[in-house]
């Protein structure tokens, strides 16, 4: 591990949490020091690999014993377009022997391997701890890789006990940084072209906004790394400005591309309507200082418009449903806001919301919202959950699938909107979608069923209430 | 009679296998308010635990001793020390299960030490029993995870010497590739001849997707501490599946409780000879209601042979979970196709049929070529696709279906419900390609008359 590029990683000034630092905090750097026994949460390779993994046509190959790939390769959801490479699991499968012996020797073969039998034009190469601790050296494996066979072989030098998943998210981008990006030149480029980080194309969400940049003649010429190919990714240096959609994961890569290619970046989210509206607005205007022509700015707000009022008629026979319900969302970052907009668009209540990942922006964002009743939990422990639960101060959870079950066995309705979830809920249509289904779980007859005592236990509830 | 051969590559494509610590971490997930704790980094555990929660689609408690990069340096003590009295703390458990990882073992973490040591310092522990199973990731797979916990679980505390013994007292050595649903099975039929069963994990109490009255952060069920500190007190032990062998004997020299290691529970005669050990057993006779099932088993097996008969059967597992499944098929009449396992397992050779391949999910692929029926766990979904064979879900992880817990493959009944469901695959599939070719599926054995039944059918 690069203590350089940890530095570099960790006083990354584009980050909104180190903007709010002073420079001795800054140094510190932002190794939250888990807390053994009380820790949750993937680690640096976990995130390195979920950034990367959406690269659909090069090989991802993991080095290291079974556990890191295989307890969880195939885990998400992103979707591909073309190429299925990016869900085969490859790993080196490290045995005793090669952490006694190392094993950069079964490596240099099973990169050999991969490229023989699939012929993809990358291979990605994670680095795990057990490799990392006995020395087994990946970037000289890798250049010696890449030298015989001709393609670039990219050391992702990220194991797990180096930190946390979001640590993993910016070490990948350090990596195409590195090794990736402005490596080749596309076929052709437009005033147009916008790249996105950070978004993964999750149960397909990249497609349900791309046809609205489309709709207003911006060109998606990469996106990092949701349905991308790596070639794209390669030649991303010439699009004319970047998009960051998840602000907290590669904000080093939109900083840096700035710095080397002088484009610029914003920061926007594709959740909640109005949310949607600026991203599409502050793209065009991105592009046009950068040289697009105009007319890209009345075409955007056309699409807006249109899709505005189409998603709001969608809406609008949910709200007598969803009116006056009480939710209880606990999600990272970014989402928060996004999403306390839109279910207040539908007039529900958001009784509490957590503030985990969320920078001091969005937390100022989230009382604006929200307003003095607002609570923000920074941390909500499952017990304390599942006590507001069963007081019945919610009526629905919207959540990750790490508390999935504390909802459901206190027979509260709940919905995911994290990276497991089945359904995509980015853009217009996305908002429509949750929105659908929170209204689909809300009503379901079950919760009626499940919260009656069987007949034999006459507890204290009258049999008029059903 | 099999050879047992080793796929010679460096890459491992499409993993089949799966680690020792989330085997350890399932079994520890038996024992009644207990928390599991890899000691290794924290991505360890939220990749064990997305994978089981997935699966079982409850909440998993397992925890981390969060090592970095310094900590496996400096020796993992400190981090052990204070994972244990956190979870203590917060959590207060009945029993904290160590699973060492890859990474503490690399480093030479001397976890039996460590645990003396933490012993020593922290009286306030006493009442925690704390469990200590040695399940490096770069060694064995799954179930050996799973059998170093029982057997460690065994040997920390299991009072040593010969209890007093108790007559229709009997302990269940139920192997990783049981599901909740088959343990219940299993000791709803030992109390059919009155005898109390306690099962060694017992998932059936924990992971069986039950609605509690309250939360609670630890497990929620399974064996009790009273429970595993009487196994010495039993009149036998009764372990499924081979890799199952080592805690029952384990058992054996500590107290003197003997032994039988039933290799499977799936499939008319082994079911006949867990029957009848239990009559032994217990000295009664074999009750009418288990006569009925083993009748409707045998007429199940009537009813369902042709759709079974010259069927080629691909199967990826771990061992115990290929022994018991490949046995069946053939036993069925099916031809085992292809066969790929984790590791190189006492039984494997037995198998009816050439070779079995120590391998993964990709050589599964090539070898499951022109089967009629892929058996294997989730990841297979994708093999089935490309070779557009049908898939029949088994093992960990099962995350695309529901229902995995409850699955009962053992016993009678088990045996009529597996067969059941595999008939009916093996059904469809022929069905649609009737339909799909507009004709009659090929008869490429003509002497086989179901396949023809098949087609009319």
């Amino acid at each position: 591990m690069h203590s350089a590029t940890l530095d570099e990683v960790f006083q990354e000034p584009g980050c909104a949490k180190n903007q709010a630092k002073n420079a001795t905090e800054r140094k510190k750097g932002c190794t939250k020091a888990l807390k053994p026994g009380a820790a949750a949460g993937g680690c640096a390779f976990d995130g390195a690999k979920i950034a990367l993994q959406p690269v659909t046509d090069v090989v991802h190959l993991v080095h290291g014993p079974i556990a890191c790939e295989g307890n969880s390769w195939d885990n998400r959801h992103a979707a591909s377009s073309g190429p299925m490479l990016y869900r085969t699991g490859f790993t080196t499968d490290m045995g005793e022997l090669d952490v006694i012996y190392g094993a950069e020797k079964r490596l240099f073969r099973a990169i050999a391997e991969a490229i023989a039998k699939y012929d993809p034009p990358a291979v990605f190469v994670y680095q795990t701890c057990i490799p990392a601790l006995i020395g087994d050296d990946l970037e000289a494996v890798c250049k010696a890789a890449t030298a015989k066979h001709g393609r670039p072989v990219i050391p992702i030098d990220a194991p797990g006990f180096a930190g946390s998943k979001n640590l993993g998210n910016k070490l990948a981008g350090e990596a195409l940084l590195r090794y990736v990006i402005g490596t080749e030149e596309p076929e052709i480029t437009t005033p147009y072209d916008l790249n996105l980080i950070g978004e993964y194309n999750l149960s397909g969400e990249l497609w349900q906004v791309k046809p609205l940049f489309e709709a207003a003649g911006i060109r998606i010429a990469a996106c990092i790394s949701g349905d991308a190919r790596y070639r794209d990714i390669a030649s991303c240096h010439r699009s004319r400005a970047n998009m960051l959609v998840c602000s907290k994961a590669m904000v080093n890569i939109a900083r840096k591309m700035q710095e080397r290619y002088g484009m610029p970046y914003f920061e926007g989210s594709f959740y909640g309507i109005g949310d949607m509206s600026d991203t599409l607005r502050q793209s065009a205007q991105l592009l046009v200082s950068q040289g697009a022509p105009d007319d890209l700015l009345e075409r955007t707000a056309a699409v807006i418009q249109k899709e505005e009022q189409r998603a709001w008629a969608r809406l609008e026979p949910y709200r007598e449903h969803l009116a006056g319900k009480r939710v209880l969302l606990i999600t990272g970052g970014v989402k928060s806001w996004s999403v306390v907009a839109a279910l207040q668009e539908m007039g529900m209540v958001v009784i509490g919301t957590s503030v985990k990942k969320s920078t001091e922006e969005d937390k100022a964002r989230i009382l604006e919202i929200m307003g003095e009743q607002a609570h923000m939990f920074e941390e909500l422990s499952p017990r304390e959950m599942d006590r507001m639960l069963r007081d019945a101060q919610a009526d629905i959870m919207l959540s990750g699938g790490r508390s999935q079950f504390v909802a459901l066995k206190a027979k509260v309705p709940w919905l995911d909107i994290n990276q497991e979830r089945h359904h995509a809920y980015a853009g217009y249509d996305g908002m429509v979608n949750l929105v659908a289904q929170i209204h689909h779980t809300l009503s379901n007859p079950i919760w009626q069923q499940v919260r009656e005592p069987a007949p034999w236990e006459s507890s204290a509830k009258p049999a008029a209430e059903g | 009679m099999a050879h047992v051969v080793n796929a010679r590559k460096q890459c491992t494509v499409n993993p089949l296998k799966m680690s020792q610590p989330l085997g350890g971490a399932l079994a520890f997930l038996g024992i009644e308010n207990s928390m599991p704790l890899f000691h290794g980094s924290q991505g360890c555990t939220a990749f064990g635990m997305v994978l089981l929660v997935r699966h079982f689609r409850e909440s998993i408690p397992l925890q981390t001793t969060a090592m970095n990069e310094a900590t496996t340096i400096l020796g993992g003590y400190e981090n052990l020390e204070e994972a244990i009295l956190t979870i203590h703390k917060k959590n207060t458990p009945a029993l904290i299960g160590i699973c060492s990882t890859g990474l503490t073992e690399t480093k030479g973490d001397d976890g039996a030490g460590y645990m003396k040591l933490i012993r020593q310092r922290h009286p306030e522990l006493a009442d925690t029993a704390l469990v200590y199973a040695s399940t490096p990731d770069y060694k064995g797979c799954f179930q050996d995870g799973y059998a170093a916990a029982c057997s460690a679980i065994i040997e920390t505390m299991v009072p040593q010497g010969p209890g007093a013994r108790r007559e229709r007292l009997l302990n269940l050595l139920p192997g990783c590739h049981l599901t909740p649903g088959d343990v219940e099975a299993i000791k709803e039929t030992a109390a059919l001849f009155g005898c109390e069963m306690t099962a060694l994990p017992d998932l059936s109490g924990s992971l069986d997707g039950h609605v509690a009255d309250h939360f609670t952060p630890t497990s929620l069920g399974g064996t009790t501490q009273e429970a595993i500190a009487q196994l010495g007190a039993a009149q036998h032990t009764i372990a499924i599946g081979e890799h199952m062998r080592g805690p029952a004997e384990l058992l054996q020299q500590r107290c003197g409780v003997p032994c039988t290691v039933l290799p499977r529970l799936t499939g008319l005669l082994p079911c006949d000879a867990f029957v009848a050990l239990l009559a032994e057993l217990s000295g009664k006779e074999v009750p009418q209601s288990l006569r009925r099932e083993r009748s409707r088993l045998v007429d199940a097996m009537l009813d369902g042979h042709f759709f079974f008969g010259g069927q080629r059967i691909a199967i990826a597992a771990e061992p115990d979970l290929l022994i018991a499944l490949g046995h069946f098929m053939a036993e069925m009449g099916a031809t085992l196709h292809a066969a790929v396992t984790t590791s190189d397992a006492p039984g494997l050779a037995g198998l009816p049929m050439d070779q079995v391949l120590v391998g993964d999910l990709a050589d599964f692929e090539q070898h499951a070529a022109g089967a009629d029926l892929l058996v294997t766990h989730a990841h297979g979904r994708q093999a089935a696709q490309r070779l557009g064979v049908p898939l029949f879900r088994v093992g960990i992880p099962i995350f695309d279906r529901l229902g995995a817990a409850h699955a009962v493959h053992v016993g009678y009944r088990g045996t009529m419900t597996l067969l059941f469901a595999l008939a009916n695959m093996l059904l469809e599939s022929h069905d649609t390609n009737a339909h799909r070719h507009g004709h009659p599926a090929p008869v490429q054995d003509t002497d086989n008359h179901a396949r023809e039944n098949l087609a009319t059918c």
